[in-house]
Order: C-alpha cells, then sequence, then structure tokens
C-alpha cells in the first residue's frame, strides 16, 4: 500500500493540471465538437492577436509578474542580509508569518482601502496637509501600469519568499561564513551577500519561480487592484471563458496557452538574469569591495519590510472599521458613528459560508496530509530521499498558471459527467495544497532524529507502531502547521473555487470577490475579515494545541 | 442501451415542452414541494441578496421549495455554464435551476434553444401582470413568448449629490457641458457591465433626433452611420470623465462610494429607488436625489428564465410565481428593502393588495411614477453588443 502512495500523490496533483492543459488545447485550435467546431483549427489564435488590448495585456501580465517578484526578492534579500541574527529581524519575523496566511484577496482589499484617493492615508493626511477637502481625481488603484497591483502582490510575496528564505538558512549555516567575512573586514550586509546568498538562493529557487507564475497569473489581486482597460492576460480570460458567445470560449483558450507561454517565457528569462546576475556577482566578489552602502541600504530594506508588514496590517484594520461603519466620507479619518448593522445583515451568511469553506478546507487538507505522511514514510522507509526531479513535480502545479488549466479542467470534468459541487471542488483545491503541505512537512520530518526509531524498534515496536506513537506524537507542532498552511491555501483558491465548483459552492474568498464588483465596503469589511479569521485562527491552533497536549514534555516544545 | 436513447433522443422533442406543465398548477405545487432551486443571480448588491434570502423563506414557508441564491458577478457566467452543460450532455440536472436574466443573455439563451417553456404566461400571477403598460412581453425588442417572467421594473435615472451638484440635468448634451466644467465627478460603469453599456444607449438614443431606427436589427449598412454621434459625444465626453477615463468603476453599486467621498457628484442608476434604498444603509449622503432627462430615459424589465437541464423546473416555476405575487412586488417595491418598481398592474389588485402598494414611502431621493415620465424603449441587442464591442475596442484597451 504504502508503495503505491507516492504515485497517487503524484496522479492527485499533477492529473488535474495535464488533464486540464489537455482540455485548454483542444479548444485553442479550434476543437469544441459539442459547439460543432472540429479543429485543428488557427482562427482562435487569429481571433486572439486580433484583439486591441493583447499587447497591452501581456505587457501587464509580464511587468507585473517580474516587477513584483523582483521587488519582493529584494526586499526580502536585503533584510536577512542586513538584519538577520539581530532583534528586529526576530519581531519582523514573527509579525510576517501570519501575515503569510492572510488570503490575497483580502490583503488587496486592505490595501485598497488603504492607498486609494480616498483612502486611510489620504483621509489621515487631508484636509490639514494635503488641502484636499475632496478625494484627488488621481488614478492610484486600476493604474494602467499596475502600480497598486505589484503593491498588492509585493505585500502578499515578501512574507512567503521571507519564510522560503528563514527555512533555507537552517541547512546554509551562514553563521561561521559571516563570522569569518566579517573578521576580514566586509559589512554585515555586504558579507552575507558575498557568501551566504549563492547558498541561500539555491534552495529558495523554486519559491522564486512559484511567484512568478503566481503573479503572473493572479485573478482575484488583479481584479480588485488591476487596471481593467485592459486588465491583465489572466483577468481577460476568465472574462472570455464565460461569454455567452461560444467562439469566444476558443479565444479564450488560446489565451489560456499564450499565458502558459508567457510564464514559460518569463521564467526563462528569469533564468537568464540568475546567469547575468551570477557572472556580475562573481565579479563583485572578486573584486574584494568591503560594502560602502551597508548603512543605508539596511535602513531602507528594513523601511521596506516593515512598510509591507504595516500595509497588511492597516489595511485589514481598515476593513473592519469599515464594517462596523455607519455615514462614513472623506476626509472623516473615522465613520460619523459605529454600528453593528453590517454585521447583523451579513454575519449569518458569512458564518454559514465559512462552515462550506472549512468542510472544503478540511477534508482536502485530510487528504493531503494522508498522502504526504505516506509519501515521506515511504521515503523513509526505502531510505531513497526525494530527488531534485521530484522536488520539481512538487513544484509543478503551482508553475503552471491557474488560468492555463482550470478552465479546460472544468469542460472535462462535465464531459465526464462527474456532478458539479463539493467533490471536484475539493480535488482541484488539492491539487495546490498538496505540494504546500509536502514543503512544509517535509523538512522537519526529516530532521526529526532517526535514532529514536532506533531505539523504539530494538524495544520491539513495529515499523507502524513507531509511526503512529513515536513520530508522529513528536512532530505534532509541524504536522499541525502544515495542516494549517493547507487550510490557508485552500481558503484562499479563487479560480479554483469558482470555475470548479460550478458557482454551487461558495467559499468566503468566491463570495469576498463577488462583492467586490458590487463596492459595498462595509459588507466586503465584513467578508474579507471572515476570510482572513478562517486562514489565522487554524494557525493558532496549530501554535496552541502542542503546547496544551504537551504541557508536561518540555522536551516537545523544541 | 444505445438504442434507447438514440429513440429517446429522436422522439424527445414532442414532450420537451410538457414536462412539468405549467397549465396543470396543482402538479407543478406538488412536484416542487422539496425541490431545491439553485437561482444564479448577480450577488453584488446586498440589498438584492437579502431580498433574495426572504423570497427564499417564503417559498419554503409555503411551498416547501429550498432556494439557493448562486452569486454570481456576470450574468453570463451562468449562461457559459448552461451552455458547456449542453456540450457535456448533462440534459437532465443541470447546475442552474434559475437565472436572473435579460437582454442579450436571454436573447443568446432563447436562440440557442437553452430556455425551459414557454412556462410565463400559465402562471398563476401573470393575470395581475400589467401587460398593457410594461414591456414585460419584450425584452429588448425581443418577443419573450413565455420563455422568462417578469419580476421588476428598471428605469434609468441620473443620481446627484445636490451637496456639490444643485441643480438636474435635462440632456446628454447638458451632461457634455456641465462635464466640461466639472472634470472629473462623473462617470459610468465599464462596459460590458449591464449598467455601462445602458449608459451608452442612454446617451445614443437621447442624441440622435429620431430614435426608432434602433428597434430594427443593427445591419452592416446602417450602424456606422447611426453611431457616430455616439462616438463623437464619447471622444468629447472622456477626458472629462472621472479618473480621465483610465479607469471606470466595475459596476453601478460601485459607485455609490465614490459618491460618498465626494469623488463623483453624478452617476447612473438603473433603480429609481436605488439611491434611497443606499442612503438608509449608509452608503449615500442623505443630500441625494435622482433625475430623469427630459425626452425620458430607458427602461426595461428584469425577468427570470429557467434552463431546459434544470431538474427543479417545477421549483422554479413556483418561485417565479411567488415572485410576481402582489406580497413579493411590494416588499421589492419599498425603498427600505430594495426599491424596484413593480410590473403588477395596479387596477388587477384586490383593493387589500393596492393598499400594501400606497403605503410605500418611496423615500426622498425616489421620483415618483408621474416625474419617471415617459420610458424610452431598449435598442435591439444588436446595436448593444455592437455598441459594447466597440467601446471596449476605442477605449477599454488603453489608447
Amino acid at each position: 500500500m504504502l508503495r503505491f502512495l507516492p504515485a497517487l500523490t503524484l496522479l492527485a496533483m499533477l492529473g488535474p493540471v495535464v488533464a486540464g492543459l489537455w482540455g485548454t488545447a483542444l479548444p485553442a485550435f479550434g476543437h469544441l465538437p459539442a459547439a460543432g467546431l472540429a479543429g485543428p483549427s488557427l482562427d482562435p489564435f487569429r481571433s486572439l492577436f486580433g484583439w486591441a488590448g493583447l499587447s497591452a495585456a501581456v505587457r501587464l501580465s509580464v511587468m507585473t509578474g517580474l516587477i513584483a517578484t523582483s521587488v519582493s526578492l529584494a526586499i526580502v534579500v536585503f533584510i536577512t542580509a542586513g538584519w538577520s541574527g539581530t532583534r528586529s529581524f526576530s519581531v519582523l519575523e514573527r509579525m510576517l508569518s501570519p501575515l503569510l496566511s492572510v488570503p490575497h484577496a483580502a490583503a488587496a482589499f486592505g490595501l485598497a482601502f488603504l492607498i486609494a484617493p480616498s483612502g486611510w492615508v489620504a483621509r489621515l493626511l487631508s484636509p490639514a496637509l494635503t488641502g484636499w477637502d475632496r478625494p484627488p481625481d488621481l488614478l492610484i488603484v486600476q493604474d494602467p501600469l499596475g502600480l497598486a497591483m505589484i503593491a498588492g502582490l509585493v505585500v502578499k510575496e515578501v512574507p512567503f519568499l521571507m519564510l522560503m528564505t528563514i527555512a533555507a538558512m537552517g541547512q546554509a549555516q551562514p553563521r561561521r561564513s559571516l563570522l569569518v567575512a566579517q573578521a576580514l573586514g566586509y559589512g554585515r550586509l555586504t558579507g552575507w551577500l558575498k557568501t551566504v546568498f549563492p547558498r541561500v538562493y539555491t534552495q529558495i529557487r523554486l519559491p522564486v519561480y512559484v511567484v512568478i507564475a503566481y503573479s503572473m497569473s493572479i485573478v482575484d489581486v488583479a481584479v480588485i487592484l488591476g487596471p481593467s482597460t485592459p486588465p491583465t492576460l489572466s483577468v481577460q480570460i476568465v472574462k472570455w471563458m464565460s461569454d455567452p458567445d461560444l467562439s469566444m470560449r476558443l479565444t479564450g483558450a488560446a489565451a489560456a496557452l499564450l499565458q502558459l507561454a508567457l510564464v514559460i517565457g518569463a521564467l526563462g528569462l528569469w533564468w537568464c538574469g540568475e546567469r547575468i546576475v551570477a557572472r556580475l556577482g562573481h565579479r563583485w566578489i572578486m573584486s574584494g569591495g568591503r560594502g560602502k552602502f551597508d548603512a543605508p541600504i539596511r535602513a531602507f530594506s528594513l523601511g521596506l519590510g516593515s512598510i509591507s508588514a504595516f500595509a497588511i496590517l492597516f489595511g485589514l484594520a481598515g476593513l473592519a472599521v469599515w464594517s462596523f461603519a455607519a455615514f462614513w466620507s472623506f476626509p472623516n479619518v473615522l465613520p460619523d458613528s459605529f454600528t453593528l448593522r453590517t454585521w447583523g445583515r451579513h454575519g449569518p451568511d458569512a458564518v454559514a459560508t465559512l462552515g462550506e469553506t472549512f468542510l472544503v478546507a478540511g477534508i482536502a487538507v485530510l487528504l493531503a496530509l494522508a498522502l504526504v505522511l505516506g509519501c515521506l514514510e515511504a521515503e523513509h522507509r526505502s531510505g531513497r530521499g526525494l530527488t531534485r526531479r521530484g522536488l520539481w513535480l512538487l513544484y509543478l502545479p503551482l508553475l503552471v498558471p491557474q488560468t492555463a488549466f482550470l478552465p479546460g479542467l472544468q469542460t472535462l470534468l462535465l464531459n465526464l459527467g462527474a456532478d458539479v459541487g463539493r467533490l471536484p471542488v475539493i480535488f482541484a483545491h488539492l491539487v495546490f495544497v498538496l505540494p504546500y503541505v509536502f514543503l512544509s512537512l517535509g523538512d522537519p520530518w526529516r530532521s526529526w532524529d532517526t535514532r529514536y526509531a532506533t531505539v523504539a524498534s530494538a524495544l520491539g515496536a513495529r515499523p507502524w507502531k513507531v509511526f503512529w506513537q513515536v513520530r508522529l506524537p513528536m512532530l505534532l507542532r509541524p504536522i499541525l502547521t502544515a495542516m494549517a498552511v493547507g487550510i490557508a491555501v485552500s481558503v484562499g483558491q479563487y479560480l479554483a473555487t469558482l470555475l470548479i465548483g460550478g458557482g454551487r459552492v461558495s467559499t468566503l474568498t468566491t463570495e469576498a470577490v463577488a462583492l467586490a464588483s458590487g463596492g459595498d465596503r462595509r459588507a466586503i469589511g465584513v467578508y474579507g475579515l471572515m476570510q482572513t479569521l478562517a486562514a489565522l485562527v487554524p494557525f493558532t491552533l496549530a501554535l496552541i494545541i502542542p503546547t496544551i497536549l504537551w504541557r508536561n514534555r518540555r522536551g516537545l516544545h523544541e | 442501451m444505445k438504442h434507447l436513447a438514440l429513440i429517446a433522443a429522436l422522439i424527445a422533442p414532442t414532450f420537451a415542452l410538457a414536462n412539468p406543465d405549467p397549465s396543470d398548477w396543482d402538479a407543478v405545487t406538488a412536484e416542487a414541494n422539496g425541490q431545491t432551486v439553485y437561482w444564479n443571480a448577480w450577488g453584488g448588491s446586498t440589498t438584492t441578496n437579502d431580498f433574495l434570502a426572504w423570497v427564499g423563506d417564503r417559498v419554503l414557508e409555503d411551498y416547501g421549495v429550498v432556494l439557493e441564491h448562486v452569486k454570481l458577478t456576470d450574468t453570463a457566467d451562468a449562461v457559459t455554464r448552461v451552455l458547456s452543460e449542453k456540450q457535456a450532455g448533462e440534459d437532465d440536472d443541470g447546475a442552474i435551476d434559475m437565472i436572473w436574466i435579460n437582454g442579450s443573455n436571454f436573447a443568446a439563451m432563447k436562440d440557442a434553444d437553452l430556455l425551459f417553456g414557454p412556462y410565463a404566461e400559465q402562471l398563476p400571477n401573470w393575470a395581475v401582470v400589467d401587460v398593457e403598460g410594461k414591456t414585460v412581453q419584450t425584452d429588448f425588442t425581443v418577443p419573450v413568448e413565455g420563455y422568462e417572467s417578469p419580476w421588476a421594473m428598471a428605469q434609468v435615472v441620473f443620481v446627484q449629490n445636490t451637496a456639490t451638484m444643485p441643480d438636474a440635468l435635462g440632456s446628454m448634451d447638458a451632461l457634455l457641458e456641465w462635464a466640461k466644467v466639472n472634470p472629473g465627478r462623473f462617470s459610468y460603469p465599464q462596459p460590458p457591465d449591464f449598467l455601462g453599456t445602458t449608459f451608452l444607449k442612454q446617451a445614443l438614443v437621447d442624441i440622435l433626433d429620431d430614435p426608432s431606427v434602433l428597434q430594427t436589427p443593427a445591419t452592416d449598412e446602417n450602424y456606422n452611420e447611426v453611431t457616430a454621434p455616439l462616438w463623437a459625444y464619447l471622444d468629447a465626453l472622456t477626458p472629462h470623465l472621472w479618473r480621465m477615463g483610465r479607469a471606470y468603476p466595475a459596476t453601478g453599486t460601485a459607485m455609490f462610494p465614490l459618491i460618498a467621498d465626494g469623488e463623483l457628484d453624478l452617476s447612473i442608476s438603473f433603480s429609481p429607488g436605488a439611491a434611497s434604498t443606499a442612503i438608509t444603509n449608509f452608503e449615500l449622503p442623505d443630500t441625494v436625489r435622482t433625475f430623469v432627462l427630459d425626452k425620458g430615459t430607458i427602461g426595461n424589465a428584469s425577468f427570470v428564465a429557467i434552463p431546459y437541464n434544470s431538474g427543479s423546473a417545477a421549483g422554479a416555476m413556483v418561485v417565479a410565481n411567488f415572485l410576481m405575487s402582489p406580497e413579493a412586488q411590494a416588499r421589492a417595491q419599498d425603498p427600505n428593502i430594495l426599491g424596484y418598481g413593480t410590473v403588477l398592474n395596479m387596477d388587477a389588485l384586490s383593493t387589500d393588495e393596492r393598499a400594501a402598494f400606497d403605503a410605500l414611502e418611496l423615500g426622498i431621493a425616489t421620483l415618483s411614477p408621474a416625474e419617471l415620465g415617459s420610458v424610452q424603449a431598449e435598442p435591439h441587442p444588436s446595436w448593444m453588443t455592437r455598441i459594447a464591442d466597440d467601446w471596449a475596442e476605442r477605449y477599454g484597451t488603453g489608447q
């Protein structure tokens, strides 16, 4: 049984991706038998290239993706280089970890409330400092360059890359390198960049690729913060896919393939960039400079990192205030008065939706956990670790743009006669939940001291008994954390829920994004907050439960 | 088995209209009991969502029908869903049992035989519907023929904040002149949003000396000539729009917070009572009022339709019939609830039923039926489709 689990895991993870891509490729080449269209034909691509907004949409997707990734990575690298090991760093680390679980949509709503011309920042400064008694007519949110969208992506990707970097540092052993570098007169930041960064980057390379692919194809953040004249390619794909005119679906499928090609191209470009940076970096290292600008860069990076963290925190606070606000107009910093009315209207529905959200997330995470534990245990018993290729396979579902395979998967599921609803949604979520649970649990699982197993076996325990009674309890904390990560991933899924659920499965995320178009900031506040809570509460439980369970097992507190 | 399926497919069209039979109302209500109806309706307006939830409570109470509101961002999503189901051969129990629909989506579905019916005119409450005075038998000039049933009347009104914009405007030309003096204070939702395309049609209808040409389908010959004044108008207006026309609000209700914050002085709405409702929900300041143009504004009916593959068509008909009941209509017209216009003929109601309507306080920002004036007919959908496409090309893809 255990032997088949890795194969089953791969199937659960990659099957839907491959099937979905196939379901996208057929209509992209004009083959949609149900609509009476038989391919192959290049008409869908002709229609795609005839769309006037294409170049702008493509430019937007590529630029927002690459810029958001570069900026997030730069912030993370410079903060880690300049501050790791200091008190400020551990404060920032502690602040960023919960932010990782804040759903993208909620963070985007919060950011919009902050930076819009009528947002909190403008309200704080007006009219005293700005002289504005009405919001200025400035294109801050939905700007054609996608700057607001880039900001929205950066505030969410910084925590992700930061935690990945911190995890990678554990294996890179930075202390000794840094000591030697500093003894040789290198500044803290320059020394870290020259000696530790190359090793850390190899470890976080795949996560960085994931950030690129994700940022280029994200839909919910682009809907909330991105421009609409035209929108990004991914948003346009979703629009084409839902056009009543069937031929538009073909165009959408062609665009989905283009999106895939763009992501591959951007990854290739990044790969070339890595080579160039490596060569320049090598020259820089050899030049022997000890670092003249360490101090300003350190301060600047910490500033940016703090702004990105506070942007989410204050954004969420903004959601909370709106959800309790009675009339509240510009430039008042706070509402005229507070009311429970919005919660009275939306609270019951939101709680019901929370139940559905947790049901889907819970089942997906339990399935993922069973598969991942099985794989890890199989890996442990066979003694064969995850290969490099295996790691790539694990990342593959995160590297293929969602907009490329989910629409195709939807059509395929229908063709199979699979009923729409909760079950297909759970399996679609599993595609995204599995890799994260695996990645989150893999390292703590492998670093467990196997001498405990040896001792237990020597005392007569069979392998399964070791698994259930020694290893699982000892690894309770990382297991719960991995589950919390999985739940946060599932809670945040927008496109997978929307397309595969056929509208019958509504989670807090789909409800919140649906409300975005209506612009009712109070209702958005309620759903955005609930969404955040749904992702945060499991993390809190993952911290509390082991502490309570093992309150008299001090050794298990790390 | 294969043969059976083939035979079934061959004889199916004969019975397609008869199951369940809307004229046998007792059979319909009996079959509806216990059914779950998935109503796909735009979910962006919280007041509409609340009203739909109330409808759900009532039909459960009276008929044992469970109503689930599937919240859409775009009605076209539901149309796509039914289309995909037809492609996939899901002909018996699709995901959607009822759609809030009108205009081009209805035309597309009716055209592709994706609708159940005809059923609307067999519903018991059809007897009290105002067939003469309201446009309930044509939908954007397309004959309804009983494939959808009406539940609300909508008419374009302009929403102004009198605190910053004291005077109403009488025509689209006056709007342009006003916008030139007050740049950045007006916008409309981005087409193909329903209200955005409505604004374009409203502009065209008001600019043309004789808009009757819009009642027939657009042709390659007359389209450019007829719409040329619209593009000239928009070219003049766009630089004076909010954000200079480089961004647009997503929907009509998304403009409420912009008015509340003072970003906009003027916007439009397709629901004469929506502004009053928004005032009571703190979404708009109480200085907001509405007005219509001198020549009148566009109006149409909102309908519900049942997909051909609904497994709960009986339940959906019960809901459709309930929506046309005096009880539901009076509630929908209450500005504290929804503020939608009724489709009923007041003269056909009993005195008690009419009293419920007469007792309604329409709200400070709502025009009376007399003030709403004459309703301009919706153009044929072919105009809207082309205009929306052209708009996207001219203003929607970055110039």
